[in-house]
């Protein structure tokens, strides 16, 4: 079985914090790591051919530093990795990386399963993974929980919906992106370690994997940054500080007031 | 020429782009620019993403310029109306659908467009009624018993075809699970720009162009987002952000059936649905929700927060640091990487509002906070706030609750 893990180098978001004078980012400190949706499709990725057998490679799009993602899915177990990496990329929306990456898939070969997280956590869009299907022209499945089986190119997923989940059949090949609940990554291994720190990563240039040039990067992405602005800062309401028995009983008081009722109905 | 350079004779080597920049990409190290004995800055065109946020930092002095070569779109002149998908399963229309008809409504007073709703599915027809209760004023139907309410590539192509051929000049999405994965796909086909998850949406008075308002970096950022040459102009809509539609009086708006577009066969097999057995999963829908953060300690400790969600007849949320520490399953977490709710009442329990939780949650009609650490950042966003420990203060608001003191 041929699986392509795409993935994406991210700033650690969860790290990132406003200065509350200039209420601006401090990004003093904040490293770059693999998007962390993308750990459990590297993970998931790397069980599906512990039980099916073939390959995992791991693929990106991003300036040369990102390199460096791809050398962390190596330590965790993907076989090989590319990066596509041009300066023609530069400034992509997510219809233009959707584009490129679906061009190096085929450069690659294809595969019969595309794996990616649900969304990045800087753009929070998740919308690369049915971007990449539909260039691709197979059909993709989102936020997947499951996978339960694959026999005879047929597989089974579970797909974690608002209210409950569904379960869906699809042929191969297929797209899908994963959400946490999917499995427990592993931390990588020593031998995967010595694999990622030897492992030679081919850059793909947009002459490579053969992409018209006007659909690529900021040219070939139909939307554009008007402005980018910090949200104003909140502004906090009432605290109680004291005995449970009073804070609760004003918290309540100040909610009856309100008239704002939280008993459930018993 | 590259896309975006400094113009050194206006940079005064403020270092507002410097710190603007969320990818390190700009350092205070070229000549001497517009004041005295101030270095310029240079861009590392390697590490930057052209994502444009030193040139708002920089509007002061206009020393950062990205030029971006105009490349074709479609014939825009063509294009006019609001146009909103009208998702549904399982028998009922999605909840998000009167949210992005009442956003569809009000940017209705500022373009002075008709609003429409896409309705594709098997028996959809039974949603019509509802839908034009809204004040839809025609809705493009396909109702074939071939489309399941889970093939979603049968109705992304059904929608594009529509698309084509209505040519609508916006056109809304929930920003539910479906909703972000139909529209992309949707996008894709007929190469226009979808913006994700929007959380304001407003028409420019200049260009009339859609103006789509979304957090980035986990909130930490609020971008707009112009779709400039291409149409319609997408955007989802995140849930339980913009206000319903209320309902009309009489009802004006006609059923337009497409019985002319083929209805492909779907290469997806739908199974069966499993609805969450516990109620208290539901938490896009809750009234009330207690969540349980860093501050439970134990997953055992969760228990306490369920007794208080049955006291409130709530549903049981968590942060990221619950969820990660495998305290409770992913599917209660609220946030950025999880479930963004609005409820009546949100109960904060033990959670330091970390932004990406915040993200999830501050739209809440109402916010309470039981945490120890006075300075934690969630009483920044909480109308009212326990300062203690949540162990002595759970129990004691159960027992008011069940006691009805």
């Amino acid at each position: 079985m041929k699986i392509i893990v795409c993935i994406k180098q991210v700033p650690d978001t969860t790290n990132v914090r406003i200065n509350p004078e200039t209420n601006t980012l401090v990004r003093e400190g904040v490293q770059s790591i693999i998007n962390p949706f993308d750990v459990y499709a590297i993970e998931e990725s790397i069980r599906l051919k512990e039980k099916h057998g073939g390959a995992v490679t791991a693929l990106t799009m991003g300036p040369p530093q990102a390199a460096e993602a791809l050398r962390e899915a190596i330590g965790l177990g993907a076989d090989n990795a590319f990066l596509v990496s041009d300066r023609a990329f530069a400034g992509a929306d997510t219809l233009a990386t959707a584009f490129a990456l679906a061009c190096a898939i085929r450069h690659l070969g294809g595969a019969d399963i595309i794996l990616m997280g649900r969304q990045a956590i800087d753009g929070d869009t998740g919308q690369v993974g049915p971007g990449v299907a539909e260039n691709l022209d197979i059909s993709h499945i989102t936020d997947i929980r499951k996978i339960e089986e694959i026999v005879d190119g047929r597989i089974v997923v579970e797909r974690l919906l608002e209210e409950g989940y569904a379960r869906i059949a699809a042929r191969l090949p297929v797209v899908l992106t994963v959400v946490k609940e999917i499995n427990t990554p592993r931390l990588p291994s020593l031998k995967g370690k010595l694999a990622a720190k030897k492992a030679e990563i081919p850059v793909l240039k947009a002459a490579d994997i053969g992409a018209e040039v006007e659909r690529l990067g900021l040219n070939g992405s139909p939307t554009q940054v008007m402005k980018i602005f910090t949200p104003p800062k909140p502004g906090g309401g009432k605290k109680f500080t004291g005995e449970p028995a009073e804070t609760v009983g004003a918290l309540l008081a100040e909610l009856t007031a309100a008239g704002i009722t939280i008993k459930g109905a018993h | 020429m590259d896309p975006i350079r400094v113009i050194v004779q206006n940079c005064v080597g403020c270092n507002l782009c410097v710190k603007a920049c969320a990818y390190d990409a700009i350092t205070l190290s070229g000549p001497v620019g517009a004041r005295e004995g101030k270095p310029t800055a240079v861009i590392d065109l390697v590490k930057c993403t052209l994502c444009g946020s030193c040139v708002e930092a920089c509007k002061r002095y206009k020393a950062i310029v990205i030029t971006r070569s105009t490349f074709k779109g479609q014939d825009i002149t063509k294009y006019s109306g609001i146009c909103v998908f009208a998702e549904h399963r399982r028998g009922r229309l999605a909840s998000v659908v009167p949210e992005i008809i009442g956003a569809a409504r009000e940017l209705q007073k500022d373009l002075s467009a008709p609003v429409s709703a896409i309705l594709v599915g098997n028996g959809v027809r039974a949603y019509a009624e509802e839908l034009l209760s809204y004040g839809v004023d025609e809705i493009w139907m396909i109702d074939h018993p071939d489309i399941g309410d889970f093939d979603e590539d049968v109705q992304a192509e059904l929608v594009a075809q529509i698309l084509m051929e209505r040519k609508p000049e916006i056109f809304l999405g929930g920003g539910t699970v479906v909703g972000r994965s139909l529209l992309p796909r949707v996008a894709a086909k007929i190469l226009t720009g979808l913006t994700a998850d929007c959380t304001e949406l407003s028409i420019d008075p200049s260009t009339m162009l859609l103006r789509q308002t979304r957090p980035a970096f986990g909130g930490n950022i609020m971008a707009t987002i112009l779709t400039q040459n291409h149409r319609p102009q997408m955007a989802t809509v995140r849930h339980k952000v913009m206000k319903p539609a209320e309902k009309v009086g009489t009802p004006q708006g006609k059923v337009v059936e497409l019985t002319h577009i083929p209805v492909p066969k779907s290469k997806l097999e739908f199974i069966e649905f499993v609805e969450e057995k516990t109620a208290t999963v539901n938490l896009v829908e809750a009234d009330v929700i207690v969540s349980g953060g860093r501050g439970i300690k134990d997953p055992k400790n969760f228990a306490l927060i369920e007794k208080l969600a049955l006291a409130t007849g709530g549903a049981v949320g968590a942060s990221r640091a619950a969820v990660d520490s495998g305290w409770i399953p992913y599917s209660h977490q609220v946030g950025q990487t999880g479930k963004t709710v609005k409820p009546k009442v949100y109960i904060a329990c033990g959670i330091s509002g970390a932004i990406q939780h915040l993200a999830g949650m501050k739209g809440s009609d109402m916010i309470v906070a039981i945490n120890s650490d006075p300075n934690a950042p969630i009483f920044d966003v909480a109308h009212y706030g326990i300062v203690g420990d949540l162990f002595q203060v759970i129990p004691e608001l159960v027992k008011r609750l069940e006691n009805g003191v």
